[in-house]
């Protein structure tokens, strides 16, 4: 078999495929479960300071092409979470620890708990649709994110992430102030802001009423993200949005992606689809007779 | 894709003390042992397992809180949402099966003893705290050859739990499977029970649930997502869980004992 190994920002990946934020990461062995199933590394859900019920049910909503949810950033908190990282990073592959905060000092503390909790890098949560003062409302000022990653950078050695909005037409400028600040890669896309009306109910399903779609029909506008940031950055770029097969995954690689990440795939397919993926990546390179994916990653600018 | 649909109820069901059974139509294929996500608007979504897998299909709700109230006191001409169903499902033995409940458990339970459909391959143990809270029995009359009911408080049947009834019947007969759902401690005892006979297994665990698709995470046992691994769980699975028994999380994702 081909090497599927990838680097990012450094850290080395036995293969592209990474679960996403806020997919069963909430326990330190469901992320051990997603790295027994083939994962190449995995994203924690996002930790706040303190603990969080989240939104009241409907969460969730199942389109016919995707999922809209409104969780509401649901976590245990920065200080309990230290139990399951201790969990997953028996794992043996990368653990990445998402976290959310509503000002720069908030992301600096989280950042440096992960960091001693062993994370091999961690992924700011400035994305989340539905979480009033949180996530979204402070990553689209490209002002502020320069900020928070500035104030990160300050207090981890450990490689920063940011994961972007799609909700804003600022995208690449967002994307190159976390590049001047000194981010070491960017994760695009989280999922687009979004509704359901029960027509029967004569209100939106969601408790939260707006929430975030992902799934299948955000993959073209993921695509578009990756590609759009590859041509003005260079730091790293994790694909994510509506990857469910191995040509997805190779898609966002050709877009400009380094890695990428599955996140409502594991509800439609279960874990299973991180080793479906490699191995399909795999026989890919197989048939190309090529050596690994780095040959691949942005070859949809040529 | 497993979407909400609005149905009519059809029919009301008082079971007992706090026990309601609502049926209504919902014309997807279900199993015994699935569960469906019931919406209330302005008030809640909570899962809940099919008492009814046919076409005339039912849920039996036990009064617990805001959302299991506002069910109870559903009527006839009222609508509820649904998505689902959900999960995965009992699968009786080809053999002898005695099926254990616990409280609210014998809602999940009724429609496998009903799938078998033959008496001679049932037995049934069916335990409650009291008189009032004993469902079912005479549905479990009717798909099994032999039925015992025990109360905590000796006010109906023999005093004592289902693991009692499970132990004396197991003394009596050779099952090749049991088949229950009950409070998670008497699921504890009940499968201890199980190895000191080498007999099979299938639980079904409750843990707190809001996607109900295996995407969030909240109903995570050690790495099984219950709603989509689960909720029915077998003995070899349930004996490498260190959380079965001890632990639940709660709504942050906290360790709560149980």
């Amino acid at each position: 078999m081909k090497s599927l190994r990838v680097s990012v920002a450094g850290i080395i990946l036995k293969n592209p495929t990474i679960l996403a934020s806020g997919i069963i990461g909430e326990t330190g062995r469901s992320l051990l479960s997603a790295i027994e199933a083939g994962a190449g590394a995995v994203v924690t859900k996002s930790i706040g300071l303190n603990v969080r019920k989240g939104n009241t049910n409907p969460t969730l909503v199942e389109l016919p092409y995707g999922y809209l949810n409104a969780m509401g950033l649901p976590n245990p908190g920065i200080e309990a979470f230290g139990e399951e990282m201790s969990i997953a990073i028996r794992g043996g592959a990368p653990v990445i620890g998402s976290v959310f905060g509503q000002s720069a000092e908030d992301f600096a503390l989280l950042c440096s708990r992960m960091q001693k909790y062993g994370a091999s890098a961690v992924e700011l949560n400035l994305s989340c649709p539905h979480a009033s003062g949180y996530g979204m409302e402070i990553g689209v000022d490209p002002d502020n994110v320069s900020q928070i990653i500035r104030a990160v950078k300050r207090s981890v050695s450990i490689p920063v992430f940011a994961k972007l909005t799609p909700n804003t037409e600022r995208i690449v400028e967002v994307g190159r102030a976390v590049q001047e600040a000194g981010g070491d890669g960017i994760v695009a896309i989280n999922t687009l802001k979004a509704m359901a009306v029960s027509i029967e109910a004569r209100k939106p399903i969601l408790s939260n009423k707006i929430g975030g779609l992902s799934g299948p029909a955000v993959k073209p506008v993921g695509l578009r993200c990756v590609y759009e940031l590859y041509e003005e950055l260079d730091v790293p770029i994790i694909g994510a949005g509506g990857i469910e097969t191995w040509r997805d995954a190779l898609e966002y690689m050709m877009a400009g992606a380094v890695a990428v990440q599955i996140g409502s795939a594991v509800g439609k397919k279960g874990l299973k689809v991180f080793g479906e993926i490699g191995s399909g990546l795999a026989r890919y390179l197989k048939s190309r007779g090529m050596e690994g994916l780095d040959e691949l990653v942005g070859v949809a600018h040529a | 894709m497993r979407s909400q649909m609005f149905t009519e109820i059809r029919e009301v069901v008082k079971e007992g003390k706090g026990f309601t059974t609502l049926r209504f139509r919902f014309a997807r294929n279900a199993l015994p042992g699935q569960f469906v996500m019931v919406w209330l608007p302005d008030i809640d979504e909570i899962p809940m397992s099919l008492s009814y897998v046919e076409d005339f299909k039912g849920i039996t709700v036990r009064e617990v809180g805001v959302a299991t109230r506002a069910l109870s006191s559903l009527r006839v001409g009222d609508s509820i949402a649904l998505r689902g169903p959900f999960g995965n499902h009992f699968e009786p033995s080809h053999g002898l099966n005695l099926i254990v409940s616990g409280g609210t458990g014998a809602a999940s339970l009724m429609p496998v003893a009903e799938v078998v459909g033959d008496k001679r391959r049932v037995d049934v143990a069916i335990g409650a705290r009291t008189r009032d809270e004993v469902i079912f029995e005479n549905r479990a009359r009717l798909s099994s050859s032999e039925v015992r009911v025990s109360t905590d408080d000796g006010t109906y049947g023999m005093k004592g739990t289902a693991v009692d009834l499970a132990r004396i019947m197991m003394k009596e007969k050779r099952y090749d499977m049991i088949l229950a759902c009950g409070p998670e401690m008497m699921l504890r005892s009940l499968l201890e029970l199980s190895k000191e006979y080498g007999i099979s297994c299938q639980f079904s665990l409750e843990r707190f649930m809001k996607c109900g698709v295996g995407l969030c995470g909240s109903c995570a046992l050690d790495g099984k997502r219950v709603c989509a691994d689960g909720p029915v769980f077998r003995r070899e699975e349930l004996e490498s869980v260190s959380e079965f028994g001890k632990y639940k999380r709660d709504e942050a994702g906290l360790k709560v004992s149980l």
